[in-house]
């Protein structure tokens, strides 16, 4: 087996044109589409954590505990500096969505598109004092080489579902299907669930996924 | 090979709708490597001209730095740069990370070496005895010197070429220490790469064909400005 990191957006390209067997991917619009379009054979539940809206400490647009959507709005109201990957990444696609919902187009100087992984942008936030949607296991591995903090979390819309997906042989004759169901099979199955409810718990506290192929 | 030929097809749509956004890419790319050229010119021609004229100790140690520095690995440079200039580095203070002026110091650190390393190589092959004939010709010895760096002026275009052609090209120092903001840090090879990554080929076949015209079209110049100054071999028989 052998693992491409990349976001959610350009794993789905490569599904589509058979440059992968199978993907673990967390935009659940783009998922869907994907499988409407038959390019998926299959599409499993694997595990989900959350996003998180971080902020410097002093929190300058003021927008602690609010919900994410209005946090959103006064963040573009006060021009206050946001980093967003603009990647096409779920993450992306996420910060997309609530942007919609909060009825805002954001663009000017305060909004920051880096193009950039989560790791690198986020660097870019704590350095430029700004705001950034992010999933709170990267936050959590970088959280002592950051001046962020969690300032909105804990609503359904910054839920964060890892869907596994087979790539669907008869779009694409040369993927390996066997060994992505096999893989499928592994990590749904009872053993890596067990591994993902505990990772990240010596290092960080508390584990960084919450399993969820096994109650479905 | 559809991906391919539908790629070409839409960099040249691309291309030819004059896009502001390429265009912007395109004027920073030249802008940012334009500048770090002139200055790791600046910087790296007289320290090979005292490399390559003048014997002192420790010479021999400062030519084999240069010659290592030609090669550093562009994706070292902007982590280092990177370290510096974070709010937590040394010069955090100084505000310039994720700036264009970040990436100009950058990229000055990769061409300066290889400018000067192309000087040292460019002066030595100027034969010494041009020296004492201007000396002997009742030259000082300023004129001396310059009549050295006359006969070094062509190669001296070589080593302009080189870095040039090697700050324009890299990736690793560009992204690292100017963080690839959209309007006001990406350049054409962060934006390459970002294309492909999102699977726009064809806007990425597009910003990679720019970058090839433009490297090509500066080595055009230069070259040609090299070779109206090159001699013709005295002994036509040779040819």
């Amino acid at each position: 087996m052998k693992v491409v990191a990349v976001g959610t957006g350009e794993a789905l390209k490569m599904g589509e044109r058979g440059d992968a067997d199978v993907l673990l991917v967390h935009a659940p619009d783009s998922e869907k589409e994907f499988m409407e379009r038959g390019f998926g054979k299959e599409r499993k539940k694997v595990m989900h954590n959350d996003f998180v809206l971080l902020g410097p400490a002093d929190d300058p647009a003021q927008i602690r505990g609010l919900p994410v959507v209005k946090a959103f709005k006064k963040i573009a109201e006060k021009k206050a500096n946001f980093v967003s990957r603009g990647d096409n990444s779920g993450t992306h696609n996420k910060e997309i969505k609530i942007w919609a919902l909060a009825a805002t187009m954001p663009s000017g100087d305060w909004y920051i598109q880096t193009g950039q992984g989560m790791g690198a942008s986020l660097k870019m936030a704590s350095e430029k004092r700004a705001y950034i949607l992010s999933d709170r296991g990267t936050y959590f591995a970088m959280k002592d080489n950051l001046d962020l903090e969690v300032l909105v979390e804990g609503e359904n819309l910054l839920f964060n579902p890892y869907h596994v997906i087979t790539v669907n042989p008869e779009k694409n004759p040369k993927v390996n299907y066997e060994g992505a169901k096999a893989f499928m099979n592994f990590i749904t199955g009872e053993k890596a669930q067990r591994i993902i409810k505990d990772f990240g718990k010596d290092e960080y506290g508390e584990p960084l996924f919450t399993p969820d192929a096994l109650d479905s | 090979m559809e991906l391919l030929f539908e790629g070409f097809r839409r960099a040249f749509e691309i291309l030819f709708s004059l896009d502001p956004e390429v265009f912007k890419i395109t004027w920073l790319t030249i802008k940012i490597s334009g500048s770090a050229t002139l200055i790791a010119l600046a910087l790296g021609l007289p320290l090979g001209i005292v490399l390559a004229l003048y014997r002192f100790p420790g010479r021999k140690l400062m030519v084999a730095m240069v010659n290592t520095g030609m090669g550093l690995p562009p994706v070292v440079v902007g982590l280092f740069v990177a370290l510096f200039l974070w709010k937590s580095g040394p010069l955090g203070f100084l505000n310039l990370i994720y700036t264009p002026t970040a990436m100009v110091i950058a990229q000055v650190i990769i061409a300066f070496p290889i400018v000067a390393g192309f000087s040292v190589a460019a002066l030595q092959q100027v034969d010494p005895q041009i020296a004492l004939q201007a000396r002997a010709l009742g030259a000082s010895r300023w004129q001396a010197l310059w009549a050295v760096l006359k006969e070094a002026r062509l190669p001296a275009l070589a080593a302009v070429m080189a870095g040039f052609g090697g700050v324009i090209s890299e990736i690793g120092a560009v992204l690292m220490v100017g963080g690839n903001i959209k309007g006001y840090t990406r350049v054409l090879t962060t934006a390459i790469v970002l294309e492909t990554r999102m699977g726009r080929f064809a806007v990425a076949i597009a910003l990679s064909l720019i970058l090839l015209a433009l490297s090509f079209l500066v080595n055009y110049l230069l070259t040609y400005v090299q070779q109206r100054g090159a001699r013709e071999w005295p002994y036509r028989s040779w040819r």
